[in-house]
C-alpha cells in the first residue's frame, strides 16, 4: 500500500524534473510534457494500487497462500515443509518507510511467494514463524 | 614403474593409489586439443617448420606424462568408515571425505584411450551440490567396478543382496534406430536444408553461394557437432535394472556408465517429435535433484536431467516409467473446447490428469510431451490465470517440482476445476509426503493407539536413526543422530 505512495511521489518528482529541462523549450511544451507526465503517473499509481490491493497471503496449518495480481491473478501454495528459506529484504525506499519484503525459496525456481510491503515487525513475526514451521515439517527434496 | 605388486609395500593402513597407468590415461584428454593444434598449425605453417611443431607436442604430452606421474604420487583414498577420503595436491594440499550416505550416483567414465589401458576414471556425486564432487582418475577397471558397489552399497536395502551382474536389461537401443532417429531430427534437417540451399545457390550464382557458405559454416560445423555428439554418446545405449537404480551404459568413443537412483527422481518426460511418431518412438527423460544447496540467487535447485532413453518404443518406455514410477496412468481429461480459442495451435494434445500419487500432462504440438510428477515431491502448487483466461472462465493450474522448469501443468481448465484442483493436489501431496515416511505407521512403542500419541521425539522404528520425529499420527522425516537433527531425505536419499 504505502510502497505505491512512495512510487507516486517518485513520479511527482519526475514531472518536476521535466518541468525544469523542458521549461528551456518554450511554455506550451513544457507544459504538454507534465501534463502527460502527470497523467502517466496517475494511471501508474491507479494500477500499483490496484495490484497491491490484490496481493494477499493467508499462513494455513500446513501451508502459506500466497494471491496476487490483477490482470495475470496468481495464487501460490508452499507448504511449509518445503521451504528452503526465508529471505527478508528490505530496499533504501522500503527502509524510509519502515517496510520490508519476505520471500520464500523452495527447490522449484517458479514457487513464487514473495509479499512485499510488509510492516517490518510484521515482517519478522512471519520469517521466524515460518522458519519455525518450516523446521518441524522439513521435508526437504 | 611402479605396479600392482608394490602396493602392499605402503603401510598398510588401507590407503590406496590410483592405477599406474593413470598419467598415461590422462593425456586421452589432452587428444582433441592437440588434434586442434596440429590442424591449426599444419593449417598455417610451411613445410620448413614441421618438425619443430612435432618436437613441441612431443615436450607437451612429456610434460603432461611427468604432471600425471606427479600427481598420481600424491594422490591416494581408502574408505574410513562411512566415508571415501580422497587426498590429493602437492603444493596445495587438498583433501576431501565424501560420506557415502549422501551419494547421489556414481559414474564410471572410460574415454577411448583409458579403454584401452583397461582403467576407468570414477565420478562421485553427492546430494549438496551439482557437480562432481570426488574423481579418482584413473582405477583399473576391476578395483572400479568394485568401489562402486562399495559406495552404492548403502542405498541399497539390507535385504537386496548386491552384485554387479544381477539385473534386468530394461531397454536397449539398437544402432539402426539411433541413425534413424538422429536422421530425422531437426538438426539434421536444418543441416541437410543448408547444404542443399547452398548447393542450389552455388549452381545459380556460385560467388554469392561462396560469401553465403563462409557465413554459414559456423552453424554447418557446430550442427554437425550435435549430431556426432549425439550419435557418440548415447551409442550401444542399455539401462539395465539395479538394486539401487536404473543403471545406464552408453557412448562410443568414452564410454559412460551412470545410475539413476529410483527415490531421487523428480519428473520424467516422455517426449514424441512429430518425424518419430510414424515409428512410434519417443525419447525419455529423467529429472534428478542433484543438490539441496541453494545457489546464489536461490533460482530453484540444480536438477539434473538425464536421458533416461534417446530412443525407443513405447513400449520399452513403459517399461522403464513401470519400474521407476510404478506404472502411473491417471484418466486424463482434456481440457474445454473454449480452450481452443485461448490455445489454438497446441490444442491438439493437451490433456491432464491425476491419482493419488501422481500428476501427469501432455502439452506441445510438434512434440508432444507427457510429463509425469511423482506427489511426494511437489515444492509448491500454483493456479494462474491471464487476461486471456479471464472471460473464457479458464485457469491454467501448475504442479511445481524443483528445478528450474520443471512443472505438470494443468493446462486451461475450467476455473471451478481449477479451484478444486488447488486443494485436491495440495491434499494429495501432503498426503504423499507423509506415506513416503519409510517406516510403516506404527505408533511409538508403549503407546498402542496411534491417536493419542503427543508429538515428539521417538525411536526410530525404522532403526536407521536414533530418534524420528512423530507428528499429528504420523512418523516425520525428521530424524535426529547423537542430538544433531536432520530430514531423512537430506541424510540417506533413497
Amino acid at each position: 500500500m504505502r510502497r505505491t505512495e512512495v512510487l507516486i511521489a517518485t513520479v511527482v518528482l519526475a514531472v518536476l524534473l521535466g518541468l525544469i529541462l523542458v521549461g528551456a523549450q518554450g511554455r506550451l511544451a513544457g507544459l504538454i510534457t507534465v501534463l502527460v507526465l502527470a497523467g502517466l503517473g496517475v494511471t501508474m499509481g491507479w494500477f500499483l494500487r490496484r495490484r497491491f490491493r490484490a496481493w494477499r497471503y493467508l499462513e494455513r496449518n500446513e501451508d502459506l497462500l500466497v494471491a496476487r495480481g490483477v490482470m495475470v491473478q496468481r495464487l501460490s501454495v508452499v507448504p511449509y515443509g518445503r521451504m528452503q528459506f526465508v529471505e527478508v529484504t528490505a530496499g533504501p525506499i522500503e527502509r524510509l518507510f519502515n517496510l520490508s519484503t519476505v520471500k520464500l525459496h523452495t527447490a522449484a525456481a517458479a514457487s513464487d511467494a514473495r509479499i512485499p510491503g510488509l510492516e517490518t515487525a510484521e515482517a519478522a513475526r512471519l520469517r521466524d514463524r515460518l522458519t519455525e514451521l518450516g523446521e518441524s515439517m522439513a521435508a526437504g527434496m | 614403474m611402479t605396479n600392482d605388486a608394490d602396493l602392499p609395500a605402503l603401510p598398510d593402513d588401507g590407503w590406496r593409489r590410483l592405477h599406474p597407468l593413470s598419467p598415461v590415461a590422462r593425456i586421452g584428454r589432452l587428444i582433441p586439443a592437440l588434434l586442434l593444434l596440429l590442424v591449426v598449425q599444419t593449417a598455417h605453417s610451411k613445410v620448413e617448420n614441421r618438425t619443430a611443431e612435432t618436437d613441441y607436442l612431443v615436450i607437451l604430452a612429456l610434460l603432461s606424462i611427468v604432471y600425471g606421474y606427479i600427481h598420481w604420487m600424491v594422490t591416494r583414498w581408502r574408505i574410513e568408515g562411512d566415508t571415501l577420503r580422497i587426498e590429493t595436491g602437492l603444493i596445495r594440499k587438498d583433501s576431501r571425505r565424501l560420506p557415502l550416505a549422501r551419494i547421489q550416483a556414481v559414474d564410471l567414465v572410460r574415454p577411448l584411450l583409458a579403454r584401452m589401458l583397461g582403467v576407468a576414471e570414477l565420478r562421485v556425486r553427492l546430494a549438496g551440490s551439482g557437480s562432481t564432487d570426488g574423481k579418482l582418475a584413473f582405477l583399473g577397471m576391476g578395483e572400479a567396478t568394485e568401489l562402486r558397489l562399495a559406495l552404492l552399497a548403502r542405498h541399497v536395502d539390507t535385504e537386496t543382496s548386491v552384485s554387479s551382474n544381477t539385473g534386468l536389461p530394461m531397454a536397449q537401443v539398437p544402432t539402426g534406430r539411433l541413425l534413424a532417429s538422429v536422421v530425422l531430427s531437426l538438426v539434421t534437417i536444418l543441416l541437410l536444408g543448408i547444404t542443399a540451399a547452398l548447393a542450389v545457390l552455388d549452381a545459380l550464382e556460385p560467388r554469392t553461394a561462396a560469401a553465403a557458405a563462409g557465413f554459414l559454416a559456423v552453424y554447418l560445423f557446430s550442427f554437425a557437432g550435435i549430431i556426432w555428439r549425439r550419435l557418440s554418446g548415447q551409442y550401444s545405449f542399455m539401462a539395465v535394472e539395479g538394486p539401487e537404480g536404473v543403471r545406464i551404459t552408453r557412448g562410443l568413443l568414452a564410454t559412460i556408465s551412470e545410475t539413476v537412483p529410483y527415490g531421487r527422481i523428480q519428473a520424467v518426460r516422455q517426449v514424441e517429435p512429430l518425424l518419430w511418431r510414424p515409428f512410434h518412438w519417443c525419447r525419455l527423460e529423467v529429472d534428478i535433484a542433484g543438490a539441496t544447496a541453494r545457489n546464489q540467487r536461490g533460482e530453484g535447485t540444480s536438477v539434473v536431467r538425464k536421458a533416461l532413453l534417446p530412443v525407443g518404443t513405447g513400449q520399452d518406455a513403459w517399461h522403464l516409467l513401470a519400474r521407476l514410477l510404478g506404472a502411473p496412468d491417471p484418466v486424463r481429461t482434456p481440457p474445454p473446447r473454449r480452450a481452443r480459442l485461448k490455445a489454438p495451435l497446441s490444442f491438439h494434445f493437451l490433456s491432464a490428469g491425476y491419482d493419488d500419487t501422481h500428476a501427469m500432462c501432455v502439452t506441445g504440438r510438434l512434440n508432444r510431451t507427457t510429463t509425469w510428477v511423482p506427489l511426494e515431491k511437489t515444492q509448491s502448487i500454483r493456479r494462474v490465470q491471464g487476461p486471456l483466461q479471464r472471460p473464457l472462465g479458464l485457469a491454467t493450474v501448475h504442479v511445481d517440482v524443483a528445478g528450474k522448469r520443471t512443472r505438470a501443468q494443468f493446462r486451461d481448465r475450467p476455473q471451478e476445476e481449477a479451484e478444486r484442483l488447488v486443494e485436491d493436489l495440495t491434499a494429495l501431496s501432503r498426503t504423499a509426503r507423509q506415506v513416503r515416511s519409510p517406516a510403516p505407521a506404527l505408533a511409538p512403542s508403549g503407546h498402542d493407539d496411534g491417536q493419542a500419541v503427543p508429538s515428539g521425539w521417538y525411536p526410530d522404528p525404522s532403526g536407521r536413526h536414533e530418534h524420528r520425529y512423530w507428528h499429528g499420527g504420523r512418523w516425520t522425516e525428521q530424524v535426529s543422530n547423537g542430538g544433531r537433527r536432520t530430514s531423512e531425505a537430506a541424510t540417506s536419499p533413497r
